[in-house]
């Protein structure tokens, strides 16, 4: 018996990266901007996060020196609810992955 | 009359409010302003960051994000400027209400800050035509309200 040719069949790998792209989490960065106050920003950073004013003060101070900072990490759902909570604040945020 | 505090807060835990009858006007007519531009002109330039991305460098999630929160959004936004817009001639506001008018000055102050091309040097010369007189109020004002909530703390 002749062996049957296999046809080859396309196996598809699990796609690993996928899964830890899954798992790494996602940063939350506030860009600095002319508008917003010194004083509302660490206000909002306490009011969305529940930032000691100390920790809040001093990640203002990153994003108004460095010109960002990460103010929060975490699941890509949270990360997005943290990023529209910034948004009606007015605060200038985005999100990206580890 | 004597200067008073813009806003103080009372001991009962709302937020007395003194302004003259001119800036309460004021607050009122930006507010109807800026919620007309939103509402004939949603694309307009000055209002690009009143509703930033939240994906700079993937267009489909950020379609994605516009798709899910862009409305609330701009719902919430238009509800802080109604608010502010309907008790700009109170005498006294609810926590709540100051919540909201916070908001509201941010994105007043974001929306004229854009169309004036302001920047953070503070040593810089502004002109003196009432646009920029309107965002110094402004800008004054949130930051009476953060010190008045602050205290509350």
């Amino acid at each position: 018996m002749a062996p049957a040719t296999a046809a080859p069949v396309e196996v598809r790998e699990p796609e690993v990266t996928d899964r830890t792209d899954l798992l790494r989490p996602w940063k939350v960065i506030v860009w600095n901007d002319p508008v917003n106050l010194m004083s509302y920003v660490t206000y909002v950073f306490q009011k969305l996060f529940g930032y000691s004013r100390e920790k809040a003060h001093k990640l203002m101070m990153d994003v108004h020196t460095k010109g960002k900072a990460v103010v929060a990490s975490g699941p890509r759902e949270k990360s997005e609810l943290d990023v529209f909570r910034l948004h009606e604040h007015g605060l200038w945020a985005t999100m990206e992955q580890d | 009359m004597p200067w008073r505090l813009p806003l103080r807060r009372t001991r009962s835990g709302t937020y007395q409010l003194s302004l003259s009858a001119q800036h309460r006007q004021l607050l009122q007519a930006l507010t109807k302003q800026l919620l007309a531009v939103i509402a004939a002109q949603p694309d307009e330039p000055s209002l690009r960051r009143l509703a930033p991305p939240a994906y700079t460098s993937d267009p489909r999630a950020e379609q994605e994000y516009r798709r899910l929160m862009g409305a609330d959004l701009e719902e919430r936004r238009s509800r802080a400027l109604g608010v502010l817009a309907s008790t700009a001639g109170a005498t006294e506001l609810s926590a709540e209400q100051l919540d909201e008018w916070l908001r509201a000055l941010n994105a007043l102050r974001l929306w004229l800050g854009t169309l004036l091309d302001v920047s953070e040097d503070e040593g810089a010369e502004e002109p003196e035509d009432d646009w920029h007189a309107a965002y110094r109020f402004l800008t004054a004002l949130q930051a009476y309200a953060i010190d008045a909530l602050e205290g509350a703390r």
